[in-house]
């Protein structure tokens, strides 16, 4: 069948393909459509950089246009990963230069990226326009200069949330006048000052720009005439939005804000001055995504602020709001599908804010489309838990975090298994857990009895033996990443469940009871899996065998188990003497 | 819970760093090592004949419930989870919002309460891997240079310093110093100014060699006084 339809035909049929499940099944059919969908396959997602080899993917798709991969594990966002671990985009770019000479798009995640790569990146590709950098580090504005001058067709520039050596504003001020292209700017990670004039004239000669995300440090009284230059953004992301309270100010912020027609979301919002947010309000009711977090003002006002937004679809705020708030936020946004709440003082020893278990009780009962949370706490009950899995059986992300990581019902003293097992046991579609709280082995016996499309569970301060984590491997069929720390967790459950491992992407295991041994065992086992015991008090091997890891990192791969650029903190196994860890 | 002395050695340099959140091995205190024991044997079910009810834990659970110790909870690394430039930015605007009452009493607690939330770079002359410090965790200039010295100098096989001698990094009589970059880019000696003035104004550190410290050498009263009219 293969020879009577011709390669072309089938080129045609696969770029209907966008998802990298179909692609992939697609290369399965057989040798040839393997051949045909590798040389037609533009985009690429590697979900662990080192769970292959830049040599191995340029090997197989020899012609991409975009390339998106993600560095270190998760729990990097919360410094359990030591500096110097590696996820380094370097070696990717350079190998990536001669092969992709038409490549457009770069999105890293949790990368090290250099300002030598920046600059790498902006001299090789013509047609470069993607740069998205998540929670990336390693560079400083020098390297975004470059890019800012030499990528002459760039699209986006999206910094979010990374690390960046902040130099000076200068960097802006490197786009060329020839650059019109700019879709989308997201500088709200920097500190310093660009030139405001320089900004001005980019928004003004950028036509096509629909997201603008300022940093911090543009003032109130310079939005107006940005936004002025781009009434036709969908997302604005302001920046310190306070400012002397004066009529003119307002009004002419007012006024720009009325001509943004297609405005959908908004974020920044530092250091807010609530006299400022009515200027808003024409633009409100077509919302759909609110970022609050940074806006440190009392609840009444962000109730103000909210109930104007009936079609807000995601809520990001800090406590401040209350549950009075939430209570409010449920009567008035009836499309609600996402909502986080952060703590506005994680480490005070009393509660600042009327914020309880009630808040999430509420909004589960009245937004029939939310699905998604992540919600700082002080207090949990196992009856509320019951209730929000009741109310809202639809959840896909449920992350809870309770400021005191073992605290149990405040009513009863009990654990927080049930509660947890009625989630998990009322969303069926539930695809990514957290918890926290007083927790037993028992809810790791509800997890694997019922979430079976869980892909992502984190875990932390919970369990008692390793039959919890041993129902979590065994029972979760969907499961791709898990990460734990601090948990009673080691060996047996471990060295059971070796084959399951080879069908995640990754396992995290810091401060639990994994003896060195134990992961020598498993990588001898498991020849696909890489297992990196991440110790920074020296060799594994000159402290006894039974004594536990720092931290052990075990994620499958195809490419060499000996990554060139590990740091002399990491052990892993060593190919060529099978019995010893080098 | 057996501990057998052989465990016990490897603990002991352990303890000492619950303020330094990088070697986690006993980072949770207590609690950690009364639950499973650093190097202990693995715990299983058959622990628990009688089902999850275990001493410690319920003794645990009833510390929780009835306060829980902000101290205890600083010195677990990444905990509460949040992303350090949230952490940031919500100290930054808590100052912001207190910069009328920095001579009142309550506003001084709330600061120092806050704290300097976050970690801040830390690297040292002639090393290429910087380190991260959870300054959060200190409340004195000697905490802070006993955690360096730790991290830097110690002695275990595993020296970045390779130094066998303790270092003390404050008084001036060791090859390095410690130095912080402030706020306007300065770079300047630890130690010399109020703890939460530190605090407030601190970027990174630095530990770096004495002989290329010599700008920094505090001239006493005239430095404290020009420090003072730089922060006011």
């Amino acid at each position: 069948m293969a020879y009577s339809f011709p390669e072309e035909v089938l080129e045609h049929v696969f770029s209907f393909l966008s998802s990298d499940r179909d692609r992939n099944a697609v290369s399965l059919v057989c040798k040839s459509w393997y051949d045909i969908e590798r040389w037609c396959r533009r985009r690429i997602f590697v979900g662990n950089c080192y769970a292959v080899s830049p040599e191995i993917v340029i090997r197989r798709f020899p012609e991409l246009r975009a390339v998106e991969m993600k560095g270190k594990p998760h729990f990097a966002d919360f410094n359990l990963v030591p500096e110097g671990w590696g996820a380094y985009a370097y070696p990717w770019i350079a190998a990536m230069e001669e092969a992709y000479p038409f490549l457009e798009e770069i999105k890293l995640k949790r990368m090290v990226v250099t300002d030598e790569s920046l600059e790498l990146i902006s001299k090789s590709y013509k047609s470069f326009k993607v740069l998205v950098l998540t929670s990336c580090e390693g560079f400083t504005t020098d390297g975004l200069a470059s890019i800012a001058a030499n990528c002459r067709h760039l699209r986006e520039l999206d910094l979010r949330e990374s690390e960046v050596e902040d130099l000076s504003g200068h960097w802006l001020s490197h786009f060329p006048d020839s650059c019109t292209s700019l879709v989308s700017l997201n500088m709200s990670c920097l500190g310093s000052e660009v030139s405001f004039c320089a900004l001005e004239r980019l928004v003004a000669r950028s036509p096509n720009l629909r997201t603008l995300r300022l940093n911090r440090a543009v003032p109130l009284e310079r939005l107006a005439n940005l936004i002025r230059r781009a009434p036709q953004l969908v997302e604005l992301g302001t920046g310190a939005y306070s400012a002397e309270i004066r009529s003119d100010t307002f009004s002419n912020l007012a006024d720009a804000f009325s001509a943004c027609k297609q405005l959908k979301a908004l974020s920044g919002f530092w250091d807010v001055v609530p006299s400022y947010l009515p200027a808003m309000y024409s633009v409100c009711s077509g919302i759909t995504s609110l970022n609050l977090s940074y806006a440190a003002i009392p609840s009444s006002d962000l109730v103000k602020l909210i109930s104007q937004c009936q079609n807000l679809q995601r809520l990001w705020v800090l406590d401040y709001i209350e549950d009075s708030g939430l209570d409010a936020l449920a009567a008035s946004c009836k499309d609600l599908q996402e909502l986080r709440v952060f703590p506005s003082d994680p480490f005070g020893a009393e509660p600042n804010v009327s914020l309880t278990e009630q808040g999430l009780v509420s909004v589960s009962e009245g937004c029939p489309k939310l699905e998604s949370v992540l919600y700082f706490c002080r207090q949990m009950s196992n009856a509320a838990l019951i209730a929000i899995a009741k109310n809202r059986p639809n959840f896909i992300r449920f992350r809870l975090c309770i400021i005191d990581p073992q605290a149990p019902d405040y009513l009863t003293l009990e654990p927080l298994d049930a509660g947890f097992g009625a989630i998990v046991e009322k969303c069926k579609e539930l695809r990514r857990l957290s918890m926290t709280g007083l927790l037993t082995d028992r809810v790791f016996k509800y997890i694997g009895s019922h979430a079976k499309k869980l892909e992502m569970l984190s875990i932390a301060f919970a369990g008692d033996s390793d039959l919890g984590l041993h129902h979590v491997l065994s029972g979760c069929d969907s499961l791709r990443k898990l990460e734990i720390r601090d948990c009673p967790f080691g060996d047996k459950a471990l060295l059971a469940n070796a084959a399951k491992l080879e069908t995640m992407r990754s396992l995290w295991m810091s401060s639990c009871s994994v003896s060195f041994g134990a992961c020598k065992l498993l990588a001898q086992k498991m020849p696909r899996l890489n297992v990196e015991v991440i110790d920074e008090r020296g060799p594994p091997d000159s402290r006894p065998e039974g004594c536990s890891v720092e931290r052990a990192y075990v994620y499958r791969t195809v490419a060499s188990r000996q990554r060139l650029d590990m740091p002399d903190f990491v052990w892993t196994h060593d190919e060529d003497s099978s019995l010893r860890y080098s | 819970m057996e501990n057998s002395t052989v465990e016990k050695e490897y603990i002991g340099d352990e303890e000492l760093e619950l303020g330094l959140g990088l070697s986690l091995g006993n980072a949770s205190g207590e609690k950690g090592a009364a639950a499973y024991g650093n190097g202990g044997r693995i715990l299983t079910a058959k622990d628990f004949p009688n089902g999850f009810a275990c001493g410690t834990k319920r003794e645990r659970a009833q510390k929780s419930a009835s306060s829980s110790d902000p101290a205890a909870l600083r010195q677990v690394v990444g905990w509460p989870p949040i992303r350090s430039y949230r952490m940031n930015s919500l100290l930054s605007q808590a100052k912001a919002s207190n910069v009328a009452g920095e001579d009142d009493e309550s506003s001084k607690k709330k600061m120092n309460h806050g704290g300097h939330l976050g970690f801040v770079k830390v690297n040292m002359d002639g090393l290429p891997i910087g380190r991260k410090l959870d300054l959060n965790a200190h409340k004195t200039y000697q905490t802070l240079a006993k955690a360096l010295e730790e991290m830097f100098f110690s002695p275990s096989p595993h020296s970045r310093g390779g130094k066998e001698q303790t270092v003390k990094l404050l008084d001036g009589s060791s090859e390095f110093v410690l130095t912080y970059e402030d706020k306007e880019g300065d770079w300047m000696l630890v130690g010399d100014v109020p703890w939460g003035m530190f605090l407030n104004t601190v970027k990174r550190l630095r530990i770096m060699r004495t002989s290329e410290a010599n700008g920094l050498a505090p001239k006493s009263q005239e430095r404290n006084e020009k420090q003072k009219s730089k922060l006011i």
